[in-house]
């Protein structure tokens, strides 16, 4: 049996998710979600973060985060 | 000197581009990537609609789903297409701009945008409020904004004065098919525009556009009509054909209208009886 200890909680696309290690950086979060090299936007506590800002940008605890696309549309 | 056919044709060409925000388009028909089967249909129909400007939503990214699989522009390549990044859904200035501030970045910069604000879910009819309200702090922003609009001409005045580079007006409602409703509102406001007037929302069927055209639109937007016909790829060729044929004629100027002439198309003289 493992216990998961939830060491950081994020709030991405709207959903809370716990992690039970530290994910220091937006762009340790996109590599985590498999995302990296797909084009996306993404948004920090209501802010955007430039690509080249990603290695840069620090995550806490708590950060709420929009990750949006290019779909199908009108 | 150029042959005088060459120059003839440069007129020709020169005549029929769309000039939207410093940028030359070849087709004047428009045309958005929604509700198709899939990514290979809805290329197909683009590439039959020749259309060079597309419209995208931006939606939330799934997350932890189908991380491999295609992607929109694996089929549709932004250096072959020019992306037009949507606020479809949105129902505040707020929103649009947060939506198009993100277009921005993932389209690395690109300034192009379709600003939409939305009043009603059952009508999807615009909400100009907020229209205009987006629309001042999009163009301060930097944004080259073609704007949906409901077709007061008013508004579309009052749009235009603020910057937007492409005053869109529905002909009826988005996804109704209902086709050009108010053609005497869409004169209007084409008589009284400097900037491209295109018509966005309620094209059901190719002779919908033609009409479009034939009043002076310069260019035509639309989705549902080509991506839900029973056979769209065919549908996106007619309507190609339609807006070209109704620009044409537009630029042919058509002959008045009368209830009758009394000057038949044949000679009245040597009939054999």
């Amino acid at each position: 049996m493992s216990t998961f200890i939830i060491v950081m909680q994020l709030i991405i696309n709207g959903n809370l998710r716990n992690f039970d290690h530290p994910i220091p950086t937006v762009y340790a979060l996109v590599t985590l979600l498999s995302l990296e090299g797909r084009r996306l936007a993404i948004e920090k506590n209501g802010a955007i973060v430039p690509r080249s800002l990603f290695t840069e940008t620090p995550l806490n605890s708590g950060d709420k985060l929009e990750i949006v696309g290019a779909v199908g549309g009108g | 000197m150029a042959p005088l056919v060459a120059v003839k044709q440069d007129f020709i060409t020169l005549m029929n581009t769309l000039n939207i925000a410093g940028k030359a388009y070849n087709s004047r028909l428009l045309v958005g990537t929604g509700k198709y089967k899939d990514f290979a249909q809805t290329r197909a129909a683009i590439d039959a609609s020749g259309a060079e400007i597309i419209t995208v939503a931006i939606r939330r990214t799934n997350i932890g789903q189908n991380t491999g699989e295609p992607s929109l522009l694996d089929f549709l390549p932004p250096e072959k297409f020019t992306y037009l990044p949507n606020t479809a859904g949105c129902y505040s200035a707020d929103d649009a701009i947060r939506t198009l501030r993100l277009a921005r970045e993932l389209l690395d910069g690109h300034k192009l945008v379709k600003l939409e604000v939305l009043g009603d879910p059952t009508t999807l009819y615009p909400n100009m409020i907020e229209t205009l309200k987006a629309a001042e702090v999009l163009v301060k922003d930097g944004f080259d904004v073609m704007v949906y609009c409901s077709d007061d001409p008013i508004i579309a005045k009052q749009l235009e004065e603020i910057g937007c580079c492409a005053i869109m007006p529905l002909a009826s409602l988005i996804g109704s098919g209902m086709g050009i409703l108010n053609p005497w509102n869409l004169q209007i406001i084409i008589d009284n525009a400097k900037v491209p007037v295109l018509v966005d929302a309620g094209v059901g069927t190719a002779s919908d556009a033609a009409i479009a055209m034939e009043l002076g639109c310069d260019g035509v937007l639309m989705n549902t009509a080509i991506a839900t016909a029973r056979n769209p790829i065919l549908m996106a060729s007619a309507m190609k054909k339609a807006i070209e044929a109704g620009r044409d004629a537009y630029l042919a100027g058509r002959m008045p209208k009368k209830l009758y002439s009394a000057s038949p198309s044949s000679p009245t003289n040597g009939l054999i009886a």
